[in-house]
């Protein structure tokens, strides 16, 4: 069959590019790759994960993904799965150089996965885990409805974003017993305490030590999902552990959300060097060319992160390889170190300490980077060209991965058990009609009033919804 | 290492929770079906099967930044400088704010695509031809043919061209010779077959009066059109027995065709007697009332000549005394709502005189959004009052 020919040419392939990647320095988890047909593809690349819950936002990606490529506008070569093993998987109708380019590419993926410091706690089993949350949601959806469950769910997707990347449930906080869980929490009532009245403790008894407050009940606090999971007075438990789920699921993402810049164009670099020790005939390498090309081509207007972090990488390899008398002298640089520094690069750094770092004043001019916005609502113009003021407003926009900072400042606000969120304004101000409804969501879960500050017009602002109203001051 | 492929056949995750979006997005538009129903996308899309609508409701929400207060940073072809206008904002307050090139974060909302066919059956979920009654005549069974099976054998003026050209073709791509037409043999032919259809129904016949004065403008006959688009249309798919009369007026009144009905321009003054006159005459002459459920229904903004409203209140009462049902609908100005009568307005005359009031439906739309709630109170369950 044709087809296993079309396979046993892939696998010998893979061999050569395997064996090249090992020389370049790369070291991926093993990797499997599988063909699949153009359903398959988009599925797994609109759930982010194959065998993920069921809910209509998947839906929705997967159906405006499916037309695109239906209507011949956008394609997916590849998609790469953060396990170990690593998953690739490839279109069916790729050609068999569009599928050595993207063995190439996931390779260079799946090496970052394994290395760099910001993937060190991904759950690498996490297609298991995925599953068995969605086995629990089905559940819950057999047993309170499927109406119930999907707009619970729309009430923490609203939110999914708000974790704290460094914070991993599962391995910082191991589960508390029974006892340690009614001790730490929350007084329940009121007048709980005056039960404690009569049991004076001996006055010379050693005071225990100022225990600190578990995590959950600190604040200010940034994990919006995880506050609210621990301490709302309104969820079930089944939606508490719906929360722990896709908390957990978060925890896996953001990781890929901070380094995207720096992934694409890791990837990129390597396929692009891989590929060019593969021995190509003519015909395909003229293909190569042009679909790399594509994929690291500037889109006008639009930065293209697959083509920034591939300039940066060169970038560095080359200052690193050959530094300038300067360098050598105040930096103390050697030359010919571009390798070793691109893979320390590569495992220490995140998109904003990436870009901080090494997008230099060259590479944004030949890159020609600018800062645009609206001017008197009107139009879209050119504002900024200094490289320096450049490079900022691109690393604070890809601060906490494009989400405004906000975190839980009261959850016991006017005495009243309301919840007080506070948006950290850095100079970008949020639009205020997706933050009512955004308030209306976390309403669903906290079950009280809500409160939100932050700066509009330069002024503080303070929205509540408390279940029937929109106010604000 | 390795690479594999599998049988993906049974994996169907996307398509179902594809299924739990469409769910989503018909729940929304039953939601938004107000505003929905006067879309102009829909009133006027000339026979188009389906048309996209912007639905609110479907958007994920999360908080974030506002697109177009904040900076952002692009990149260009090398010869950017600062002051270059690289796109003008468009359309404003139209929720679309477009930035340059691929920035379509502002978009607000989603934009559904919606079958009118889906749609339609939606709308007339609940609506139904009010008192409906038995009438004498036509209630015999009707009966009809259908062209509903195709069949091997039969007589060749029943021969289905097309299917036999197709029958013809996948046998010709079966054998050898290519999918191509030619060699027809009997075992091509395919004949279309019937089955009789007897119903039992009652006949309707709907009048639909439009003032066309010089007073109605662009947004009142918008408003009328968009009614009387849907009212068409619901008779259409509810009933096989509807008739519909369409008659427009100024100061005269003249039966007209569908198509003159909804297109031709307006000019002079109002007497509303003039339509309710020839409305009675038709009726007398073509459809007796011992036969027919008969349905007149007349939108105007209420501007009539004062001299007239007695003669169109008598003959108003007269109407409603022959008919089933008798509608008015009065269309304001855009945007003033409720308040705002003008001296003839004759909507709140009806009201006062008229004298078998349950027999007779007068709404107000001020708004696009009063279209839907006007089409149910006219087509809704009866007992509902004005």
């Amino acid at each position: 069959m044709a087809d296993d020919r079309e396979i046993k040419d892939l696998e010998r392939a893979l061999e050569q590019i395997w064996q090249i990647a090992a020389r370049l320095g790369l070291d991926p988890f093993p990797t499997r790759f599988e063909i699949v047909p153009a359903t398959v593809m988009y599925e797994i690349g609109s759930y982010a994960l194959p065998g993920r819950y069921s809910h209509w936002t998947f839906g929705k990606a997967y159906h405006r993904m499916k037309t695109m490529y239906d209507f011949g506008l956008s394609k997916i070569y590849e998609v790469v799965i953060n396990t170990n093993p690593s998953y690739g998987f490839l279109l069916e109708t790729n050609s068999p150089i569009q599928n050595k380019l993207v063995m190439a590419h996931v390779l260079g993926h799946v090496d970052f996965f394994k290395n760099n410091a910001y993937f060190s706690k991904t759950n690498r089993r996490m297609v298991e885990s995925v599953s068995s949350h969605a086995g629990r949601m089905n559940e819950y959806e057999f047993k309170y409805g499927r109406k119930t469950v999907e707009e619970f769910l729309d009430a923490v997707l609203s939110i999914e974003e708000h974790i704290d990347p460094n914070f991993f449930i599962k391995q910082d906080h191991p589960p508390q017993t029974e006892a340690q869980e009614r001790a730490g929490r929350p007084k329940e009532g009121r007048y709980d305490d005056l039960w404690k009245l009569g049991e004076q403790s001996a006055p010379d008894a050693p005071q225990p030590p100022a225990r600190e407050l578990p995590r959950g009940e600190r604040v200010p606090e940034k994990d919006l999902v995880y506050y609210i999971m621990r301490n709302s007075p309104a969820l079930a438990d089944w939606q508490r552990d719906a929360m722990a789920m896709i908390h957990e699921e978060m925890e896996y993402f953001v990781p890929q959300m901070q380094t995207k810049v720096m992934n694409e164009g890791w990837a990129s670099f390597h396929h692009a060097r891989i590929m060019r020790e593969l021995d190509l005939p003519d015909r395909e390498l003229l293909e190569f060319a042009e679909l790399h090309a594509g994929v690291v081509s500037p889109q006008k207007g639009q930065l293209n992160p697959y083509y920034l972090g591939y300039k940066i990488f060169e970038d560095i390899e080359r200052r690193w390889d050959n530094p300038t008398a300067e360098e050598r002298e105040r930096l103390g640089r050697r030359g010919g170190e571009g390798r070793e520094k691109i893979f320390e690069v590569r495992e220490l750094d995140n998109d904003v300490s990436f870009l901080r770092n090494y997008l230099t004043e060259e590479l944004c001019e030949e890159l020609d980077l600018f800062v645009y916005e609206l001017v008197e609502e009107e139009e879209w113009k050119v504002t900024e060209k200094r490289w320096e003021r450049v490079r900022d407003q691109l690393v604070s926009n890809m601060t906490n991965f494009g989400f405004p900072y906000i975190v839980v400042a009261d959850g016991d606000h006017n005495g009243n058990r309301e919840l007080y969120l506070k948006h950290q304004y850095e100079g970008a101000e949020l639009d205020p009609a997706y933050a009512r409804k955004v308030l209306e969501y976390v309403f669903r879960l906290w079950g009280r009033p809500v409160h939100l500050e932050t700066t509009a017009d330069g002024e503080q602002l303070v929205m509540r919804y408390n279940g029937e109203d929109h106010d604000e001051d | 290492m390795s690479v594999q492929r599998n049988d993906w056949s049974l994996q169907r995750k996307g398509i179902i929770d594809q299924e739990r979006h469409k769910d989503r997005v018909k729940e929304a538009i039953r939601k938004n079906l107000g505003s929905i129903v006067s879309n102009e996308a829909i009133i006027l899309s000339d026979g188009k099967r389906s048309v996209k609508v912007p639905i609110r409701s479907l958007d994920e929400y999360k908080f974030r930044f506002d697109h177009r207060k904040r900076k952002h940073v692009g990149q260009g072809d090398g010869k950017t400088r600062v002051g270059d206008v690289l796109a003008r904002e468009e359309g404003q307050g139209q929720g679309k704010g477009k930035g340059p090139a691929g920035q379509d974060a502002g978009a607000e909302y989603y934009e559904a695509e919606v079958n009118i066919d889906e749609l339609a059956a939606l709308i007339f979920e609940d609506l139904r031809l009010p008192f409906l009654e038995e009438k004498a005549k036509k209630a015999v069974p009707a009966k009809t043919t259908r062209f509903d099976e195709i069949r091997r054998t039969g007589v060749m003026a029943n021969l289905d061209k097309r299917r036999l050209i197709f029958e013809n073709i996948k046998r010709n791509a079966r054998s050898s010779s290519g999918a191509k037409f030619g060699n027809v043999k009997k075992e091509d032919l395919r004949f279309k077959s019937w089955e009789e259809d007897n119903r039992y129904e009652s006949n309707a016949v709907v009048l639909a009066l439009m003032d066309v004065s010089g007073s109605m403008g662009e947004f009142k006959k918008y408003i009328a059109r968009s009614f009387f688009f849907w009212m068409v249309r619901f008779l259409r798919t509810k009933y096989d027995n509807v008739e519909i009369v369409f008659i427009s007026h100024h100061t005269e009144a003249k039966e007209v065709t569908e198509e003159q009905f909804f297109t031709q321009g307006e000019s002079g003054g109002t007497v509303v007697s003039s339509a309710y006159q020839l409305a009675l005459e038709i009726i007398a002459t073509r459809y007796n009332p011992r036969d027919w459920n008969v349905y007149p229904f007349h939108f105007s903004d209420g501007d009539n000549y004062y001299s007239d409203n007695e003669e169109a209140v008598r003959l108003a009462d007269e109407l409603i005394r022959t008919c089933n049902l008798f509608g008015y609908g009065e269309i304001g100005e855009e945007g003033t709502s409720g308040y705002r009568r003008s001296s003839g307005a004759l909507l709140s005359i009806f009201k006062d005189r008229l004298h078998r009031k349950e027999r007779f439906v007068g709404v107000r739309i001020d708004e696009r959004e009063d279209v839907y709630p006007a089409l149910k109170q006219f087509f809704g369950q009866r007992g509902v009052e004005a």
